[in-house]
């Protein structure tokens, strides 16, 4: 059998060359057909909404901005342990430690604490990892709408320990919740 | 004297144990070991990780030893057939050994300096459980200051007695030992006394968990975000190799420790001088980079790939452009000034 005969995938087809009929020139059956399928779209569903009225439901699983948990007792979690910078696949964490000082019990939870803790917020590729690795419970991502808000230097992207440090008054609502549960 | 490890035989010499002819022949089936450590005279049979089945006890009596033996105190026998990893018992009796030295080592491992050269890391890593049976609370020490140099937190310790064994056999007099007996049993100073003596510092390499740490590093990083470098310098303390690992973050170097070696035994002694003193990169020739085994977490840290600098390869001229067409478009009535002359002649627009 000649190639051009063939059809491999089975869809291809003569294109015959042969003159339109009279019917077929006026073209309104097509028109008709075509009409049809525009206004068939009128009644199916809408793909798209009303965005500032209405706002799409997040995945179950959204992760957002990060937070460095405080425990119940204020104290942060977060041990320098470094296994989030280890993790993180685009290497936006840094992390310096640092020694507790014996008046600083009730600010830190272990001996040892980040100093410095910074996470590029150009880098960060929001995957959670950090999360994962985390063996002290001390980095989340949380559900914030509020992404990395813009701004003109690339200095400010990097987010230090006074953004990403859960507040004080949010680590007392957490205790006093734990306590009427 | 031939002897078989796990079906594979080797030739060793009389007096030979059978830690040392496992790690002749290398691989899986060398027993881990927390205590023994073949530089030092008299270490091992206590840590019992490195419990193994004997078979077959030699040629002349065939009999298979009833009980597991500590692989490392117990010599080889002609025609001696050994299993490791290969018995079911062994393995277990590795878990269970594993689980008893867990008992009492606090889970700070985020905390610890030694964490990812750690061999109890390691040991409960490949022969431990992720969960715990023990629910009692856990020994604790008071902290106590063993000198400017060195660390001691005692709650870490499994009394392995190495360190003891290292002012024994490398410094003139001890001033450390094990004190108490039973589950008090701890490593101190007789009433508070630094150790200072210039050898004392191997007690932090030779220590398979963190209860010695050096104090010049603690908390300054941790071992994987080092990059670790062979260097040496010319050391004038006698019984001092100077040949050293040096770990740098940037151009600083932060720790200096001895030579380890795959079961992570330093190579040589290196004294307090080249280990505490020479934090200074002008102190040392840099050899190379330090290899480690393939699934040792310090090599998370690529340092052995070079760095180059970018170099975009394209025509040249390419990102200034021709130079005919480099030429002042607006206001063409007015010259360039000097300044304007060399930005367009170097394409710095």
């Amino acid at each position: 059998m000649a190639l051009q005969t063939m059809s491999l995938s089975g869809r291809k087809k003569e294109v015959s060359n042969k003159k339109m009929t009279f019917l077929e020139r006026l073209y309104l059956w097509t028109i008709i057909k075509g009409m049809m399928i525009t206004i068939g779209h009128l009644f199916t569903r809408k793909v798209t909404i009303k965005y500032p009225e209405q706002v799409r439901e997040r995945s179950k699983v959204y992760r957002g901005q990060h937070l460095l948990k405080r425990d119940e007792q204020g104290r942060e979690n977060c041990t320098a342990c470094g296994l989030c910078a280890l993790s993180c696949p685009a290497e936006a964490i840094t992390m310096t430690a640092s020694e507790r000082k014996p008046s600083e019990k009730h600010l830190y939870r272990e001996e040892k604490y980040a100093s410095v803790y910074e996470i590029n917020m150009l880098r960060c590729i929001f995957c959670g990892l950090c999360e994962e690795a985390c063996p002290k419970d001390a980095i989340y991502l949380t559900e914030s709408k509020v992404l990395v808000p813009s701004q003109y230097d690339r200095e400010d992207f990097i987010f230090g320990k006074d953004k990403l440090v859960m507040p004080l008054t949010e680590a007392m609502k957490n205790a006093q919740l734990k306590n009427a549960n | 004297m031939k002897v078989t490890i796990d079906g594979q035989s080797i030739d060793v010499e009389p007096g030979t144990t059978i830690l040392q002819a496992a790690r002749k022949i290398g691989g899986e089936s060398v027993p881990p070991a927390m205590c023994y450590y073949s530089k030092l005279k008299g270490s091992g049979g206590k840590c019992r990780c490195c419990l193994v089945e004997v078979s077959k006890g030699s040629d002349a009596d065939p009999r298979p030893m009833p009980k597991l033996v500590a692989s490392c105190v117990t010599g080889c026998m002609d025609g001696m057939e050994v299993n490791s990893t290969a018995s079911e018992r062994v393995t277990d009796a590795r878990k269970a050994v594993t689980e008893f030295l867990l008992i009492n080592h606090p889970l700070d491992c985020p905390v610890c300096d030694q964490a990812g050269e750690c061999d109890l890391q390691n040991l409960s890593f490949k022969h431990g459980k992720s969960e715990t049976r023990f629910i009692e609370e856990k020994r604790t020490f008071e902290p106590e200051d063993i000198g400017p140099n060195i660390q001691l937190h005692m709650n870490r310790c499994i009394l392995c007695y190495r360190c003891v064994m290292v002012a024994d056999q490398l410094t003139d007099n001890r001033v450390h030992g094990v004190v108490d007996r039973g589950d008090h049993s701890n490593i101190s100073t007789c009433i508070s006394k630094a150790i200072t003596n210039e050898f004392s510092g191997n007690m932090i390499d030779v220590c398979p968990v963190g209860a010695l740490t050096d104090k010049t590093f603690r908390f300054k990083s941790r071992v994987w975000f080092n990059k670790p470098y062979n260097a040496h310098r010319d050391c004038k303390t006698p019984g001092c190799c100077g040949k050293t690992t040096v770990w740098m973050f940037g151009n600083e170097i932060q720790r200096v420790t001895g030579r380890k070696d795959e079961y992570h035994e330093v190579e040589d002694f290196i004294c307090n001088e080249c280990r505490f003193d020479h934090k200074d990169v002008k102190d040392w020739v840099i050899e190379g980079p330090r290899k480690f085994e393939k699934d040792s977490v310090i090599n998370q840290n690529n340092y052995t790939r070079k760095l180059d600098t970018v170099v975009i390869e394209t025509e040249t001229g390419i990102l200034k452009g021709r130079e005919q067409d480099r030429k002042k478009i607006s206001m063409r009535h007015k010259p360039l000034d000097a300044q304007e002359q060399t930005a367009f002649k170097e394409g710095n627009i």
